[in-house]
């Protein structure tokens, strides 16, 4: 439906969106996920053909946005950061216009500003002036306002962004609604926002793409546990002389706690994390210390998510989804 | 095309803008008519005009400093771009908007020489003539406002800008009489006129080897120009400075001459303008 090729765009020096490329089939509902400033808008008015790529494409159903902006624009509903609105005109003028400028006339349109304003549930203000309209409402206006001359994709910048908890709810359930019957890509900085809606997660961090999957494999593939944390009646020294026999185990690190007793967090390399505790355990069986507490930690997306935007780990992961394809 | 012009349409009519114009130009033309036709009894309705259009200079830029200075503060423009209209197309749109606007107290205006020559001799085709330069006189003043609204997000610097431009250009004739017409004089202005319009052209297209290769050029060529005719260049800034003047062609028509060059450059003056608007939007998509 849309393919982003080698995208990359630079602000003089700075390299907003660096080689980016990723595919969007039909009828999935999208989460664009990195922190501020990953590039998520710059990307976003690229494909909808309000920016220039500095070098690479974005096929709408075939059709480049910038060779043939008509027909890739027709395809597309896209919701700025910003709701693109007049302030002095009432959501039924302003959806008039919108839907006029992308060719609906007459009857259509008449049926079209309808079913949007259902849609969005703006009924009881779209007599009145978008300047006296609620945050949460504006969003709704610009939603709708997308939503008009049946777009087979829309596009939202951050919907959620600025509104209360309860207009959050609301516009997300708005979003899953659309997105039963719509391509749906939708930016947010927020991981249990992405997390909960989407079907796939596209993440990016200083403009490159960092992780393309669905949120459980994603989760599955990336996060598998790796640290362990036990609590001992050994002491530090031994517990290190125990631990650091095992080879699976890269780092141990050890806190005294009250009573006498120890905590101790392991990280692994990886592999097998059961394989692992069993020979903690044995090492234990085989002193007269005992094991108190063992669990495994499990990582969520926020870690993750924390860790690729602290650099260069990002990469890694990305390649290694690259390499797992191939 | 149409929803834009349309859309604008309504923006005017039901904000206080196109009221504001029409009554504007209506008291100023209306003001010298009662002074020419009425106080002194002139039958010749093309004065009132050429004391009318002094008015441009304050409701032109008042009418054009919100088009795209607005859309761009308040981040519509995204829409525009983001909808399947071209550039042109929203240009276009706009442009036509605002010469509805002034267009309707226009067709008031037209009808007072019919209802002066109820009461004299009015020579009707120069005074239909010289409404007509009128009309194209507004028109060009309109596509050059619409550039300049064009050029930045702040309505009030885009109005303030404008007046000066128009301002200067309503006085460019008187003054090209004390500016120095010697050949030195004369290359000093121009090699400050290259060097400020290789400034604008920084600042519009963002790009330094733009700026300079126009300001080279342009300079090569003074030289060159210098070198092989030094006489030429005396004179040339005054007569840059007249040929320049909007408002200079409109006198002729006043005059009583139906120019078709001043038309042609008047349409000229449009096409450029809006083409120049066109650029700077379309530009925006690229920084």
């Amino acid at each position: 439906m849309i393919s982003v090729e080698h995208l990359t765009k630079c602000y003089g020096d700075f390299v907003a969106v660096d080689d980016l490329s990723f595919e969007i089939d039909e009828g999935h509902v999208y989460g664009f996920l990195g922190p501020n400033g990953a590039g998520k808008s710059t990307t976003m008015n690229i494909m909808t053909g309000c920016l220039s790529a500095t070098s690479g494409r974005v096929l709408i159903d075939g059709h480049d946005i910038f060779e043939e902006p008509r027909p890739a624009k027709k395809l597309i509903g896209y919701l700025p950061e910003q709701p693109p609105l007049y302030m002095s005109e009432t959501p039924l003028e302003y959806l008039r216009f919108v839907g006029q400028a992308k060719g609906l006339r007459g009857e259509e349109l008449q049926r079209q500003i309808e079913e949007v304003i259902d849609q969005t549930k703006i009924q009881d203000v779209k007599g009145k002036r978008i300047s006296a309209l609620s945050k949460g409402y504006r969003q709704r206006v610009g939603i709708a306002q997308a939503l008009l001359g049946k777009p087979r994709v829309i596009i939202l910048d951050e919907p959620t962004v600025g509104l209360d908890p309860i207009q959050i709810i609301e516009i997300r359930e708005l979003i899953k609604e659309l997105g039963r019957s719509h391509t749906v890509i939708f930016s947010s900085h927020i991981l249990s926002e992405v997390q909960t809606i989407c079907d796939e997660i596209i993440m990016i961090a200083h403009g490159r793409l960092v992780a393309f999957d669905e949120p459980g494999k994603l989760e599955k593939k990336l996060l598998s546990p790796n640290e362990i944390n036990l609590v001992t009646d050994a002491g530090a020294e031994q517990t290190q002389s125990l631990l650091s026999a095992i080879e699976e185990i890269s780092s141990v690190s050890t806190s005294p706690m009250d009573g006498g007793y120890l905590r101790a967090e392991i990280k692994t390399g990886g592999g097998d994390i059961y394989a692992v505790s069993r020979k903690i355990f044995n090492a234990f069986k085989a002193t007269d210390k005992v094991l108190l507490e063992m669990s495994l930690k499990k990582a969520n997306l926020e870690d993750l998510f924390i860790e690729l935007n602290e650099g260069g780990a990002g990469h890694t992961l990305a390649e290694g989804k690259e390499e797992d394809e191939k | 095309m149409i929803a834009v012009l349309k859309h604008e349409l309504h923006i005017y009519f039901r904000s206080l803008t196109a009221y504001v114009f029409g009554a504007f130009l209506l008291a100023f033309v209306g003001l010298g008519s009662m002074l020419y036709n009425l106080q002194a009894a002139v039958s010749n309705f093309e004065f009132v005009l050429s004391f009318g259009c002094l008015v441009f200079v304050v409701i032109v830029p008042i009418l054009t400093m919100r088009v795209i200075a607005e859309e761009r503060k308040l981040k519509t423009d995204q829409l525009l771009y983001s909808l399947p209209v071209s550039t042109t197309e929203v240009i276009l749109g706009k442009y036509l908007a605002l010469l509805a606007v002034y267009l309707l107290p226009l067709c008031l205006i037209s009808l007072y020489p019919l209802f002066f020559s109820q009461f004299g001799d009015v020579y009707l085709p120069t005074s239909y003539g010289s409404i007509f330069a009128f009309f194209l006189l507004g028109a060009a003043l309109i596509a050059v406002g619409v550039f300049i609204s064009s050029l930045t997000d702040n309505q009030g610097f885009a109005a303030g800008i404008g007046i000066a431009v128009i301002l200067f250009n309503y006085y460019s004739v008187s003054l090209s009489e004390y500016v120095s017409s010697s050949a030195l004089g004369s290359l000093i202005a121009l090699c400050l006129i290259i060097f400020a319009l290789a400034l604008i052209i920084r600042y519009v297209t963002k790009s330094d080897s733009v700026a300079y290769a126009f300001c080279i050029i342009l300079l090569a060529g003074l030289a060159i120009l210098c070198w092989v005719d030094t006489g030429a260049l005396e004179g040339l800034l005054p007569e840059i400075m007249t040929k320049l003047s909007l408002f200079e062609r409109f006198y002729v028509f006043v005059n009583g001459v139906f120019d078709m060059t001043g038309i042609v450059y008047y349409i000229s003056v449009i096409v450029f303008f809006l083409f120049l608007s066109v650029q700077s939007l379309e530009k925006r998509r690229y920084n």
